[in-house]
């Protein structure tokens, strides 16, 4: 056994390096980051149908990620999905006509949500509500309808 | 038994062992053994090997209960005793293990130091020098910061018996010190029992099957044999008695009363039993 | 009639040691409060069990990690979608092999010196002399080392896991171009703090109880010979591995089988 002074720092240096894995994992590997920073501004929008659409759920623009899904709920009231939005203070012109989908990446992936621009002169501020929305594509409707239709076809 | 020289001061008994009675498994290793051993004396408990000499330490020393009997150690009965009051008695004993049962993690200055640290609060300057006197006592002063590895088999013991001594106890058992020695180093050990013990004005038990050494310093001597005791008294008295067990265990005589085979089927019959099995 | 009896005396003699195991973890439990003013003790003993292990956790850590990046690739690029790479290791390591490899390692590396210390003092009546001085053996030498592989295993298991992911990261985004910031943020995605990262620990933490009781218990009571010894070694390995993989499925059931 090595000197005690040696022990000591050897065991410090050996708890700090098991401290910091943990903290690696909590913030890199984990989302914790992400739950302790949903700043930006907010925007909500309202969707007849979310699909699969989850908390914490990219918002993306042309592709690109600016946000993120803060919250869904659902309004009592008219029986639309309600999705709040946070948003990256950089990205602060979208104008007013924007419009949101809720797309899936790839057949099977993730959903996500997509803003399309519009073109009007203002922009959408801190709480507005995104008033143009295209709801979720759901594959058991769409082959539904699709049999459906051929069906009706062929009579 | 013999009480000639014996004073009848009860007080002055140190150890008191009445009718004890200890088996280990179904093999009786005491059977109404009775014990006296008075304070400021080097009493010696002799047998042969396999006699259960060490096994009667740790019963003085509460490791071992008895099967009935009561063990009196400094005026408390050992078996009875809780844990707690268990460790406060032996914080008064010191035992010599017959391998020393040194730690081999630590230096042979905190190996001294040790009991010294666990039991006291006492600053580190006054451990160094209560260590020191401790070392210098076995004359080992010079090997404070040797490993146990490096320590010759003598000197460990040597090492073990300052260790002992380290909380000053008033009592100090000695497992088989002399075995396995040269002549020099068990000259030494015979030497610092007798020493230690009137100096530090302890009392010494000394297990043993070394005759000469043990009687050299023993004021009063116990013989145990299959069991029970045999014989007691001093060495010189002993010596005259003419039991033919006391005879052929001090002369060490090879054949007598202990036979020289172990109980066994007739020689030729056994001989042919494996021939005709074979 | 023979085996019966046979069978009988094994049987018996599994619960017994089971038993005294039990009754021997109560006294290292009420060992520890008698630590709290003396943490150099424990210190001490997380050298040896905690920085020692550490060359060995890193190295199979990162090996394992690299590992998993290479075959998660093989096998997700067929599905087109090697982007979870990320997810994949990072699951695997945080969830499972992170804690479990782990205390597998540990077993090895310092659950049997752990035994073979404690089975070689009690072999050299270094157990019983300090009895003899005063000093319990429990709270001297085993609850110490116990204390200290407790708290070393979640520490070891979670350098693992992140030099495990770190080694799938080198694998997958140096070697075999998958996309760097994709990796995180699948990731990040899909990895949950709570369900992973923390039941992760939970996990390495029970199996760290498991694996220094389990070494300091099978030290303790070793026969005491060389060959006890040596045995009690072989044991704590054996036993550690099969209460390790056995609480795992446990473990597992009830955190993420049962919702």
């Amino acid at each position: 056994m090595p000197h005690s002074r040696t022990v000591e720092i050897a065991v410090g240096m050996f708890v700090a390096a098991g401290l910091a894995a943990l903290f690696l994992l909590a913030m890199k590997v984990s989302n914790l980051s992400s739950f302790a920073a949903p700043q930006g501004y907010v925007l909500t929008a309202e969707f007849q149908n979310i699909g699969g659409l989850k908390v914490r759920a990219p918002v993306t623009v042309a592709g690109v990620q600016v946000g993120r899904v803060i919250g869904i709920g659902f309004d009592n009231t008219d029986y639309e999905a309600v999705v709040r939005m946070a948003i990256d203070p950089r990205y602060d012109k979208f104008p007013v006509d924007t419009s949101a989908a809720i797309y899936t990446a790839g057949l099977l992936g993730e959903k996500y949500v997509a803003l399309v621009p519009g073109g009007a002169p203002t922009y959408l501020k801190n709480g507005d509500r995104i008033k143009l929305t295209q709801s979720a594509l759901i594959l058991e409707q769409v082959i539904g309808q699709y049999l459906f239709n051929r069906a009706d076809g062929q009579k | 038994m013999d009480k000639k020289n014996a004073k009848d001061d009860r007080t002055d008994l140190v150890v008191q062992v009445r009718g004890l009675r200890f088996l280990r498994g179904r093999k009786v290793i005491f059977e109404d053994v009775d014990l006296d051993i008075r304070r400021g004396q080097v009493t010696a408990i002799m047998g042969p090997s396999g006699t259960g000499k060490t096994t009667l330490l740790r019963l003085l020393g509460g490791q071992l209960r008895p099967d009935a009997g009561t063990i009196v150690v400094d005026g408390e009965e050992v078996p009875r005793l809780s844990t707690k009051q268990l460790y406060r008695l032996r914080q008064r004993m010191g035992m010599l293990f017959q391998s020393g049962a040194l730690f081999t993690d630590l230096d042979v200055f905190e190996n001294v130091a040790f009991p010294l640290r666990e039991h006291t609060d006492l600053p580190e300057s006054i451990i160094r020098d209560l260590v020191l006197i401790k070392l210098q006592a076995v004359g080992l002063r010079g090997a404070a910061s040797m490993m146990p590895a490096e320590l010759s088999g003598g000197m460990a013991r040597r090492v073990a018996l300052a260790r002992a001594i380290a909380l000053d106890p008033m009592m100090i058992m000695y497992d088989e010190p002399f075995t396995g020695q040269d002549p020099i180093s068990k000259g030494v050990i015979v030497q610092l029992v007798r020493l230690l013990n009137d100096a530090l004005g302890m009392t010494s038990i000394v297990v043993s099957h070394d005759v000469s050494e043990t009687a050299a310093i023993a004021d009063y001597v116990y013989l145990i044999s299959e069991g029970r005791v045999v014989g007691q008294g001093a060495p010189e008295t002993l010596r005259r008695d003419a039991s033919p067990w006391v005879e052929q265990f001090l002369n060490a005589l090879p054949d007598g009363p202990v036979p020289f085979h172990y109980p066994a089927p007739d020689y030729l019959e056994d001989l042919l039993a494996g021939a005709g099995g074979g | 009639m023979g085996w019966i009896r046979f069978l009988g005396r094994i049987g018996l003699r599994f619960f017994e040691r089971l038993g005294r195991g039990h009754l021997f973890l109560v006294q290292l439990l009420a060992a520890l409060p008698s630590l709290l003013p003396r943490p150099g003790l424990v210190i001490r003993e997380l050298y040896s069990a905690g920085v020692r292990s550490m060359l060995i956790v890193v190295v199979s850590g990162l090996f394992v990690g690299m590992v998993l990046g290479l075959q998660g690739y093989n096998t997700l690029s067929k599905f087109g979608a090697a982007e979870s790479l990320g997810v994949l290791v990072a699951l695997s390591l945080v969830r499972e092999l992170g804690p479990v490899v782990t205390a597998l390692l540990f077993a090895g590396r310092a659950g049997t010196s752990l035994t073979a210390e404690i089975g070689l003092m009690k072999a050299t009546e270094q157990l019983s002399s300090m009895e003899m001085m005063a000093v319990d053996p429990i709270r001297r030498i085993m609850a110490p080392r116990f204390l200290a592989g407790f708290i070393a295993m979640p520490l070891l298991a979670a350098i693992f896991s992140a030099v495990g992911v770190l080694g799938g990261y080198f694998v997958g985004v140096g070697l075999l171009g998958v996309d760097s910031g994709v990796f995180w943020s699948q990731m990040q995605a899909n990895v949950a703090l709570h369900a992973d990262v923390i039941n992760g620990v939970i996990k390495s933490a029970v199996f760290g109880l498991v694996a220094a009781w389990i070494a300091v218990f099978e030290g303790y009571d070793a026969v005491p010979t060389s060959e006890g010894v040596s045995r009690a070694t072989t044991r704590t390995v054996v036993n550690t591995a099969l209460a390790v993989l056995a609480l795992d499925f446990v473990l597992t059931a009830l955190m993420y089988g049962v919702s």
